[in-house]
C-alpha cells in the first residue's frame, strides 16, 4: 500500500473531485489518497463519488480551514 | 452468450438526463453516466459561496444523480476545450452568451469519442423535442446528432417516438415502444415519470444548468472581454464573475464589492492578485480593484466602498487599501451617496 498525498486546496466543487477521480486512475487497488481541500462541498461529493465507484472512505477530517478525506482505492 | 450493451449518459444532475438514463437501464443496457465541467455550469457549492443560499444541501447533483441510478460517473474537465465552444459558436448565441446548440454538439462529440474509446454502444441524453428554444428544437435536434459525428448512435429516449429511428433501436438493444414521446416545455409527462420511476426527489433547475443562460453573467463576461481586449479567459475569471457587486466606474478598472460574509471568504483567496481593501474605521465588505486603476481610481473606489460599510451615513470612513507591491495604505473619504452611483456603473 502506497499512500499519496493530493493538494486541491481553493479548488471549488466539482473540481477536487475531478482531481480526486483523475489521480485515482493513476493508483493501484489498495493505494491510499489524502485530499485536502478547502471547499467544504467535498465532505459529501468525494464520498458520494467513492461510493459509486467503489472505493473506500477511511477518514474525514477538517482540520481549521482544511477538509481532509483520506480514502482507499478499489477495484 | 449475447454481448452486454452499453450506454453512456449525458447526466447534468437535472430531472430530464436521469429519467433518460433510468428509462434505458430499465431496458437491461449497462448505463455509466458522464458529466462534463465547462466551468460555468450552475452548481451548487457555486451558489454555496452566498450565505443566502446556505440552505439548499450542498450536494453535486450529477453525483446524487448517479448514486439514485446505481451507476458510475465520470465528470469530465473540459474547461479549456470549451473556450473555443464559446468564443467562435458556429451557431451563435442564445438570448444571452449561451451557444447552447454549440455546446451540445461539443457534448455529444466528447461522449461519442468517449464510448469510442472506452468500447461503449451508444449515447443517451435527456434531450425533449420543443423543450429548450435554441438546441432542443425538432430543427436543431438532428443538427446534434450530425455535426456531433454521433449520429444514429444518440439516443434520446424521452422523445424518441418523434425522432427517425436509431441505432439502438433497429439493433433491438433497447425497445422503441418503450420508450417516449415527450415533447414540448411542459414539464408534466417528465414528472409522471418521475413518479413512475418513485424519483421523489430531484433538482430543477429554473433558469437552466449554465450561467450563460444569465442576463446578469452574460454582462459581465461581455464586460470583461471588451475591457480586456481578448476573448481569451481562465477559470478565476469565471468564478469571479460569478461573485459580488461588479461596478465599472471608467474602463481602467471596475470594483468588486463582496455581497456578504461567503463571498468575502471567497474573495480573500485573490488579495495577493488584485489590488484589495475594506473600511477600517467601520465594519464593511471586502473589495478587490481589477484592472489597472490611478490614484484617483483608488480614492473613487474607497468612496464607492465606504458606501456599502456601516459607515455609509458618516462623513469620514477610513479604508485600508493593500497595493500588489505590498504597500498598505490608509486613506480618509466620504461615502458616495446612492444617487452619486450612476446605475451604469453596475455591470
Amino acid at each position: 500500500m502506497n499512500l499519496h498525498k493530493l493538494d486541491a486546496r481553493r479548488l471549488l466543487c466539482p473540481l477536487p473531485v475531478i482531481r480526486t477521480q483523475d489521480k485515482v486512475k493513476q493508483l493501484q487497488t489498495g493505494d491510499e489518497l489524502e485530499v485536502t481541500s478547502t471547499d467544504p462541498g467535498v465532505m459529501q461529493d468525494i464520498p458520494t463519488w467513492c461510493r459509486i465507484n467503489g472505493h473506500q472512505i477511511l477518514e474525514t477530517q477538517q482540520q481549521n480551514n482544511d477538509y481532509i478525506i483520506r480514502l482507499k482505492v478499489g477495484e | 452468450m449475447s454481448k452486454q450493451i452499453k450506454a453512456v449518459a449525458l447526466i447534468s444532475g437535472g430531472l430530464d438526463s436521469m429519467l433518460a438514463a433510468q428509462t434505458v437501464m430499465q431496458q437491461g443496457v449497462h448505463v455509466e453516466g458522464i458529466n462534463f465541467f465547462t466551468g460555468f455550469c450552475v452548481e451548487g457549492h457555486t451558489h454555496a459561496i452566498r450565505k443566502k443560499d446556505k440552505a439548499k444541501p450542498k450536494r453535486n447533483n450529477s453525483l446524487w444523480v448517479a448514486e439514485q441510478l446505481g451507476m458510475k460517473l465520470h465528470i469530465v474537465d473540459i474547461i479549456e476545450e470549451y473556450k473555443d465552444v464559446l468564443i467562435n459558436p458556429k451557431h451563435g448565441y442564445g438570448a444571452n452568451m449561451n451557444p447552447c446548440l454549440d455546446c451540445k454538439i461539443f457534448m455529444v462529440n466528447k461522449a461519442k469519442q468517449w464510448i469510442q474509446e472506452n468500447d461503449f454502444d451508444f449515447i443517451i441524453t435527456g434531450e425533449v423535442m420543443g423543450q429548450r428554444p435554441m438546441s432542443q428544437r425538432k430543427e436543431t435536434m438532428p443538427i446534434v446528432a450530425r455535426e456531433s459525428g454521433a449520429d444514429d448512435l444518440l439516443l434520446r429516449p424521452l422523445c424518441a417516438k418523434n425522432l427517425p429511428i436509431t441505432k439502438p433501436e433497429r439493433e433491438g438493444w433497447v425497445n422503441r415502444e418503450l420508450l417516449h414521446d415527450f415533447s414540448g416545455r411542459s414539464r408534466k409527462p417528465q414528472m409522471a415519470l418521475a413518479d413512475e420511476f418513485g424519483f421523489e426527489d430531484y433538482a430543477q433547475p429554473a433558469g437552466g444548468c449554465c450561467f450563460l443562460t444569465d442576463e446578469s453573467y452574460s454582462k459581465k463576461l461581455v464586460d470583461l472581454w471588451e475591457t480586456r481586449g481578448d476573448k481569451d479567459y481562465d477559470l478565476d475569471d469565471v468564478m469571479l464573475l460569478k461573485v459580488g457587486r461588479h461596478i465599472r466606474p471608467n474602463p481602467r478598472f471596475k470594483i468588486m464589492v463582496a455581497r456578504e460574509e461567503g463571498e468575502a471568504r471567497f474573495m480573500t483567496g485573490y488579495k495577493k492578485t488584485f489590488i484589495n481593501m475594506n473600511c477600517s474605521t467601520h465594519r464593511g465588505p471586502l473589495a478587490l480593484l481589477v484592472g489597472e486603476p490611478n490614484e484617483d481610481d483608488i480614492k473613487l473606489a474607497a468612496q464607492i466602498l465606504a458606501r456599502y460599510g456601516q459607515g455609509r451615513e458618516t462623513e469620514d470612513v477610513g479604508v485600508e487599501v493593500r497595493l500588489l507591491n505590498g504597500e498598505i495604505l490608509q486613506i480618509n473619504v466620504k461615502p458616495l451617496l446612492a444617487t452619486e452611483i450612476p446605475q451604469a456603473w453596475f455591470i
